[in-house]
């Protein structure tokens, strides 16, 4: 059984849950067990082709799968799975940003603030 | 990764005997010395975001003697950020975030040269602002602002010092296309925006930026100081090519090897993006051309249609732990992890609206049921539960 570590931007598609063993003696294998196991994680980690998601990387052990073969890069049998998301540390921030970053200096926001 | 300091000779001044007394605890570690000590006073470090990253690396690089901080943030100081932003505090609530991190850093170390760009770093800025320095640390908060340090400093040749947090979870790296991978390499394209809860949604442990931008600071240094160290003495290791995962909460370190991508649109072999670019449009936060729009309802017109006794399924998809801090009345709780399977529970024939903290992971819970099959009418509350506190009821709280 392979060791796969969810992060936790994707726990809350997998019950909360840190890490889980699933079967599989490729990274497309092992990940597809997961996949299979919470259905919800699918779509973060697919896209609609069934490639994974650009901005979900696979590592084997410490390496990258796209270095190895992609999906195909073997897992050993005790191996670790890590799934690695792009974390920004806020995009609501940005989204509620958007309209004052066009305006370029912002001076706006205290005064347009509710008291 | 040892690489030599990225501070050229040529720009090194002597240290008066003030400075020599102030950074004894740096000179006695042979890996700095006098000859690091030198670089970090002619070093410019341009710090992106003063807010939970920005704070430690602005105050830490202040203390260790950076010679030219700049300081970028279009953002104001507000209460919720004072948890762990600890370069602000209280009375510096709705003051600019620069103004707030300059008086503070200047007061830990009045000897160097702070300068604040009160704006957001933008595609039209981005360049002649970074031009000036010689390392970026990226405490930014965003993805469009990522890309776009990320892009500019592979365009002109910088180390970019990252870091990014979320709920109890950090990541830190340092992309210096010249020596190794970018974040690009790493992230061709961002997550779709809900996808991935921000901290304003999805929290975040005020001591963990303390501890990623701590990791931050400490890379800047070894970049300005020369990681391979001087005076033969043993080299330090760069996080060029490694992406440090750290789990507060488990206490976990955890390592991985990053590796360039020749085909990388910025830093590869040929690459496409040859200037900045719309980074906005590039993160999805404008509609691609094409894509169905979500139909959004504010607050005071899903009021009005609760009032009439319209038939409507209100549901709410945040986790339980936040519907318990500002409860919704009357909406169905359906948590976004469990909508795909969960969508048969919704109505086709009634209007449904959809509600979170801000208004962005309710419209990926309706893509989420359109790519399901659901067929239904979905409405969006628009700026989420946040906007019903403000316009309709100010008896809830806004977290
Ligand atoms: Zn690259």
């Amino acid at each position: 059984m392979a060791k796969v570590f969810i992060p936790t931007a994707l726990r809350a598609f997998a019950d909360g849950k840190a890490q889980v063993e699933v079967g599989g003696a490729t990274a497309g294998e092992v990940v597809a067990a997961l996949a299979e196991l919470y259905p919800d994680i699918r779509r973060h980690i697919y896209d609609a082709e069934g490639k994974l998601r650009s901005y979900v990387n696979v590592f084997v052990g410490e390496e990258d799968i796209r270095n190895f073969g992609g999906l195909g890069a073997p897992v050993p049998p005790d191996g670790e799975v890590t799934l690695v998301p792009a974390i920004a540390g806020g995009v609501a921030g940005a989204l509620r940003a958007a309209p004052r970053q066009t305006d370029g200096i912002v001076r706006s926001k205290a005064a347009g603030r509710k008291r | 990764m040892n690489v030599a300091s990225i501070i050229p000779d040529d720009r090194l001044e002597r240290l008066s005997n003030a400075e020599i007394t102030r950074y004894s605890r740096h000179l006695l570690l042979p890996q700095v010395g006098v000859d690091g000590q030198r670089r970090l006073k002619a070093a410019k470090v341009l710090v992106v975001g003063t807010g939970g990253l920005g704070a430690p690396l602005a105050l830490y690089l202040a203390a260790a003697g950076v010679g030219t901080l700049g300081l970028v943030d279009f953002d104001f100081v507000e209460a919720s950020n004072l948890q762990r932003q600890i370069i602000h505090g209280t009375r510096d609530i709705d003051r600019p975030k620069v103004a707030s991190a300059a008086d503070r850093v200047k007061s830990i170390n009045p000897d160097i040269r702070v300068v604040t760009y009160n704006t957001a770093l933008k595609s039209d800025n981005a360049l002649s602002i970074i031009e000036d320095y010689d390392v970026v640390a990226d405490g930014t908060d965003n993805y469009p602002t990522r890309y776009l340090v990320n892009d500019a400093c592979v365009l002109l040749g910088k180390p970019n010092v990252y870091g990014s947090i979320f709920q109890f979870e950090g990541q830190a790296s340092v992309f210096y296309a010249k020596e190794g991978p970018c974040y690009r390499c790493l992230y061709p394209s961002p997550p779709p925006p809900g996808l991935v809860p921000s901290c304003a949604e999805g929290g975040v442990l005020g001591v963990l930026p303390g501890i990623v931008g701590t990791i931050q600071a400490s890379e800047v240094i070894k970049l300005v100081v020369g990681a391979g160290g001087a005076g033969g003495a043993v080299a330090g290791d760069s996080l060029i090519g490694r992406l440090l995962l750290f789990d507060a909460w488990a206490m976990k370190f955890r390592e991985l090897k990053l590796r360039r991508d020749e085909g990388c649109p910025v830093c590869g072999k040929a690459p496409s993006i040859r200037e900045l670019v719309d980074y906005e449009q590039f993160c999805g936060l404008k509609p691609a051309p094409g894509e169905e729009p979500v139909e959004s309802i504010t607050a005071k017109e899903l009021k009005a249609r609760l009032d009439a006794g319209d038939p409507l399924q209100v549901i709410d998809i945040r986790e339980p732990h936040e519907q318990a801090i500002a409860p919704f009345p009357g909406a169905r709780y359906i948590p976004l992890g469990q909508m795909a399977r969960r969508a048969g529970e919704i109505d086709a024939a009634v209007d449904a609206v959809f509600l979170c903290k801000v208004g962005q992971r309710s419209k990926f819970a309706i893509r989420a049921l359109r790519e399901a099959g659901h067929r239904g009418r979905l409405l969006n509350l628009q700026d989420g539960v946040g906007a019903w506190a403000r316009d309709v009821d100010s008896t809830l709280p806004q977290y």
